[in-house]
């Protein structure tokens, strides 16, 4: 089967369960649901997208398929900055804060921790790649250790409201958030393009790279600050959920067979959104909201990941 | 012509290049040979801006290394490092089109085409061009890589031990092919290698590194001699003429 007709049935199961989606249990109330609904798959395309995305050229850039730009520690950072201002400034001040001004925050902090980062790491030449990961996942390790301590000495009814942060959720995504993370991915996506035709080859790891004439450090610094403005807006958006990456970046390398990210990059991003809806749908009417949406997401991308290290040990 | 100019590099405080200069001939194959450490690798990177150096300089058509467009010195100079593991799928004929990166950016256009199948041709892999290179053995393999760096069409082709763990067979055959690359395409090739018999039968000039210096360059009559591979590698080395190649017997 050629990757074309291979995407084309990607685009038909996702139209599927879009359908699914918005008409199930209508009861006739269209004008009150449909634009309800269709806020959340809008939101699910965005998330879906930006993680897939992110994730396929976090993996081409370290060469390695069984990380996710997680390993950098935004998911942790951002944790830490919903329980920092819990434990400052209390839980019923967060639910009052605007939420614009919540997003922003969280974005600018991410994204400045992620700068600061890659400007330790490209000081000095020579430093590995993998120099940058285990950094990350040290100060990775140092937030969460820290947002644990702050949420035992905080009031219990303000930890709930650091909990429901914990997990990520489409049910309550705000439109005014949902229109500035538009206009970030959109951004982000566009100062992508010009670098866009250099993923094929990176894929090649640095050597290689360089030899074909691409100014590889200047290349993959760019490229890895889209990445972690794309991860910080999807997990300020609706949480913590770059685990979803791994998962459908393997899906897509392995369902397409095809070393060309302009084809892994779309089929990685329908994947997603495939999932996402799948998930949100069996949250919503198999199991009436009692659970949320990671915990499919992470028990099922977990049990691939345990597959994946597996065959891993034999061979790629 | 590569000019290497004053040159040094330093890891950790201690130096593994040293005020090394030296001038690469045109159209010809140079080979630096040497001990391991003596610094071979590491000058062979610098000229081929795969790392930088600490100081002096080194000219590509009498411009400084640094001064050239990335993209434009992929044109000009091609280097295949002696360990080539790569993550993804691709066939060799994927493999060998990406040579043509410099030139196409991606897209491959009717001359990148030819350019590829020329290659292609050249290291005699047609029959197997569609095959993974996770099929291939260790000599295919080395060939595929070789015919991507002959589709690059670069000038100069510099290529790191490109015998490492071939048979008899494959590494004289690929001997050839750069042999060849330089008679009838006048490409210019460097090349580190170990066993100096090889160096000897197939190059035009050699330089023997020793801790990070030159200790000697010259032609082949130069450098084979006793006393200079002495010097180079600490043990007797006899020469012996046979079928007028100077053949090393370095095994007793």
């Amino acid at each position: 089967m050629s990757n074309r007709a291979k995407i084309g049935i990607l685009v038909g199961i996702a139209a599927l369960l879009v359908i699914v989606f918005m008409t199930i249990d209508a009861g006739g109330q269209w004008d009150y649901i449909l634009p309800r609904r269709g806020k959340k798959l809008f939101a699910i395309l965005l998330t879906g997208t930006a993680i897939a995305f992110s994730t396929v050229v976090f993996q081409t850039i370290t060469n390695n398929r069984i990380l996710t730009p997680s390993i950098i520690g935004l998911d942790s950072l951002y944790m830490l900055i919903q329980t920092v201002i819990v434990f400052l400034i209390g839980g019923t001040s967060l639910t009052m804060m605007s939420k614009n001004l919540r997003f922003v925050m969280a974005v600018g902090l991410m994204v400045l921790f992620a700068i600061l980062l890659y400007r330790m790491l490209f000081r000095r030449e020579g430093r590995n790649i993998y120099h940058l990961l285990l950094i990350g996942l040290i100060f990775g390790t140092f937030f969460s250790s820290l947002s644990s301590f702050l949420q035992k000495l905080i009031d219990p009814n303000e930890f709930l409201v650091i909990q429901d942060k914990m997990f990520a959720s489409f049910n309550n995504v705000n439109s005014d958030i949902l229109l500035l993370a538009t206009v970030g991915v959109l951004l982000s996506t566009l100062y992508f393009a010009k670098y866009a035709k250099y993923l094929d080859v990176l894929a090649l790891g640095r050597d290689h790279a360089v030899n074909l004439g691409v100014s590889y450090e200047f290349v993959v610094k760019r490229m890895l600050i889209v990445v972690a403005v794309l991860i910080s807006i999807s997990t300020a958006l609706v949480g913590p959920i770059t685990f979803l990456g791994l998962l459908v970046a393997n899906v897509a390398y392995q369902f397409l067979n095809t070393y060309r990210h302009k084809t892994l990059i779309l089929g990685a991003s329908l994947i997603s959104f495939i999932a996402l809806t799948g998930g949100q749908l069996i949250v919503e009417r198999v199991f009436t909201f009692s659970t949320s949406l990671s915990v499919i997401i992470n028990f099922i991308g977990g049990v691939y990941f345990i597959y994946l290290l597996l065959k891993e040990n034999k061979s790629w | 012509m590569v000019k290497v100019r004053g040159v040094s590099k330093q890891y950790g405080g201690k130096k593994v290049i040293d005020n090394v200069s030296l001038d690469i001939a045109k159209g010809k194959i140079t080979s630096f040979i040497g001990p391991n450490g003596a610094g071979k690798s590491t000058l062979m990177s610098m000229i081929s801006r795969l790392i930088t150096k600490d100081s002096g300089e080194i000219l590509i058509e009498d411009q400084e290394i640094g001064k050239w467009k990335n993209s434009e010195l992929a044109k000009k100079i091609s280097i295949l490092k002696q360990s080539n593991h790569i993550n993804i799928k691709l066939t060799v004929k994927d493999l060998v089109s990406f040579g043509r990166f410099p030139y196409s950016q991606g897209r491959l256009t009717k001359e990148d085409h030819k350019h590829i199948d020329e290659a292609i041709a050249y290291m005699d892999l047609a029959s197997m061009q569609h095959k993974y290179l996770d099929e291939l053995s260790g000599g295919q393999k080395q060939r595929a890589f070789i015919a991507m760096v002959i589709a690059q069409n670069t000038e100069y082709v510099l290529l790191d031990e490109p015998l490492n763990n071939l048979d008899m067979k494959h590494s004289v055959q690929i001997m050839k092919v750069l042999r060849r690359l330089t008679d009838e395409l006048g490409k210019t090739v460097v090349l580190v290698i170990h066993d100096i018999n090889f160096a000897s039968c197939y190059s035009d000039y050699i330089v023997a590194l020793k801790n990070g210096v030159v200790m000697k360059e010259g032609t082949v009559e130069e450098i084979m001699e006793s006393g200079v591979l002495r010097e180079v590698y600490d043990m007797d080395i006899p020469i012996e003429e046979i079928g007028g190649n100077r053949i090393a017997v370095y095994f007793n």
